[in-house]
């Protein structure tokens, strides 16, 4: 199987990666989102370190703060940031913490760290977008599956959902749920595909539908992806137009 | 009052594309026309007090002026860390306006009671709060609030005064006197100025005590005596008092909603006489003070 996958020591990315240090606590979890952010930035994103304040820019929304080294690898990698402030991670001079705060870093459009604020944020965003017509704009937010387990995104996956909201929503499951993944959820398939599409997903994709992730949230449009697969990866994220997508990258 | 955010919250809605209201469904019957005529800022997120407050930090993250709405405690106590986080810690604001205030749903018990609100706000940074005493106060406090960015409350109450007063942003002197200071707080006016008839003491009175008129106190406290009268939390502005006062030698009284759960319902008259808050209650309190101050 072909597979673009990033993850080689020699992409210049790994090297500011692993230049960022003193987050030993996340270091997993930070790994877990490299080739999503990757893509995100290189592929998808339209916005620049030129464009951080344009009001028509695409927004990422990274509501999983824990673990934001590769986060930060990626943002300087695309110069947002300079490389030398990798060097210098929770510091009292250090404008990266341990989870990012909006107010201190170009190109970071909230401030996160405790756990299931960003979906909402997220659902704001793309209605003041819409509401001032910026139509082609688009919103992505990117969860932890164990963040998946706060009640608050709950709330926003129902709304969302109900009034069609083009939102993307990015969940890095790298099987950290307590009681959520896998065996959390049983049973039968909570809904259809309205478009009667089921049969065209991958088998990843299907068999999340009764399980797991994609079964928490009804009325999305759903793929599950190989997170490590840039291909994959960008594939998922396209546009769906008239209901909010969630892609789930496994790790 | 609730009428008149309705209306005033509608007019700007109309006259401002800048403004959207973020509901619960609390009040979204009374908005349904403002919804028809503008779907893309009238949203009704469900009994989703979280997310009503993350819709809002999402709408002020892209410039919109936000006004989210609800009974008090499910505006501020449920989603204390969404206003936290969601307007604090990215640097945004909204406009949040609540019913209910301490006990206006007396009937409906504790769970629909917030007298810790305005506490609550005051351990963030930069909210200003309002606390009308008569409904014609509201619409300017919308309408300036609709202006800018910062963080604003609004607690809407069925307790009003029984007149309005235009500019109560600063502490303004009611009735003279020569004895201690009496600050009367939004709607606790009415009941301060019955209780304290024939007391010679000063009645000052705001509907913004955040941020707090420190000025103004230090000019009036002449004795060095201060009552403050709160229809919220007991003790809510205790520390801005003090702070207030600092090199002053002075005594306060702080009187407002006790700590203690009423468990019992009838109507926020009942509610005010437990807490000492009608007319009668707040005599007893403030001669005690002022006799004391005497002896």
């Amino acid at each position: 199987m072909h597979m673009t996958v990033m993850t080689t020591p020699r992409h210049p990315v790994h090297t500011l990666l692993s230049r960022v240090t003193g987050d030993a606590k996340h270091a997993p979890s930070a790994h877990s989102t490299l080739d999503v952010l990757w893509v995100l930035y290189d592929r998808v994103l339209r916005i620049t370190p030129e464009t951080t304040e344009a009001p028509d820019r695409d927004r990422f929304l990274l509501s999983k703060g824990h673990g934001p080294a590769a986060y930060y690898a990626v943002l300087a990698a695309k110069g947002f940031i300079p490389e030398e402030w990798l060097d210098d991670l929770g510091s009292w001079d250090s404008p990266l913490g341990h989870h990012p705060d909006r107010v201190l870093l170009p190109g970071v459009e909230v401030g996160t760290g405790s756990l299931g604020h960003g979906l909402g944020l997220a659902v704001g965003t793309a209605l003041g977008l819409r509401a001032q017509g910026f139509l082609d704009t688009r919103t992505f937010v990117l969860l932890g599956d164990a963040e998946l387990d706060e009640g608050s995104n709950h709330e926003a996956i129902a709304y969302a959902a109900a009034i069609r909201l083009p939102i993307t929503a990015i969940v890095i499951d790298n099987r950290s749920a307590t009681h959520g993944w896998p065996g959390g959820w049983s049973g039968a398939p909570t809904w259809i595909s309205e478009d009667g599409e089921v049969a065209a997903m991958s088998d990843r994709t299907r068999a999340g539908l009764s399980v797991g992730i994609p079964a928490r949230f009804p009325n999305w449009s759903v793929s599950v992806v190989n997170g490590r697969d840039h291909d994959e990866i960008e594939k998922a994220l396209r546009p769906v137009a008239g209901r909010p997508s969630l892609v789930v990258a496994e790790v | 009052m609730r009428e008149t955010f309705i209306a005033t919250t509608t007019a700007l809605l109309d006259e401002d594309p800048r403004t959207a209201l973020v509901l619960a469904d609390i009040s979204a019957a009374s908005f349904a026309e403002a919804h028809r005529r503008h779907p893309d800022r009238v949203l009704n997120v469900g009994i989703r007090e979280q997310l009503m407050a993350g819709v809002g930090g999402g709408l002020a993250l892209t410039g919109m002026r936000p006004i989210l709405h609800s009974y008090a405690p499910f505006l501020i106590d449920r989603a204390y860390e969404q206003i936290k986080l969601d307007f604090g810690h990215q640097d945004t604001g909204a406009v949040l306006v609540s019913i209910g205030g301490s006990y206006d749903a007396a009937a409906e018990g504790y769970t629909h009671q917030s007298p810790g609100d305005v506490a609550l706000l005051d351990t963030l940074d930069g909210w200003t709060v309002h606390v009308p005493g008569h409904r014609d106060e509201v619409p300017a406090m919308l309408r300036d609030a609709a202006r800018h960015d910062d963080r604003v409350y609004v607690r809407l109450s069925a307790q009003e005064n029984s007149l309005a007063h235009p500019d109560g942003s600063r502490l303004r002197v009611l009735r003279g006197g020569t004895g201690p200071l009496v600050v009367a707080v939004g709607p606790m006016l009415d009941p301060v100025l019955e209780a304290t008839t024939g007391l010679d003491v000063t009645v000052a009175w705001t509907n913004t005590p955040r941020p707090f008129d420190s000025d103004g106190l230090r000019a009036l406290v002449t004795t060095g005596e201060v009552v403050l009268v709160e229809p919220y939390a007991k003790g809510t502005s205790a520390h801005l008092v003090s702070e207030a006062l600092i090199g002053i030698p002075h005594r306060a009284l702080h009187l407002g909603v006790g700590r203690a759960e009423v468990r019992r319902y009838g109507t926020r008259y009942d509610h005010a006489r437990a807490h000492g808050l009608d007319p009668a209650g707040l005599r007893r309190s403030i001669s005690g003070f002022v006799s004391w101050t005497r002896s």
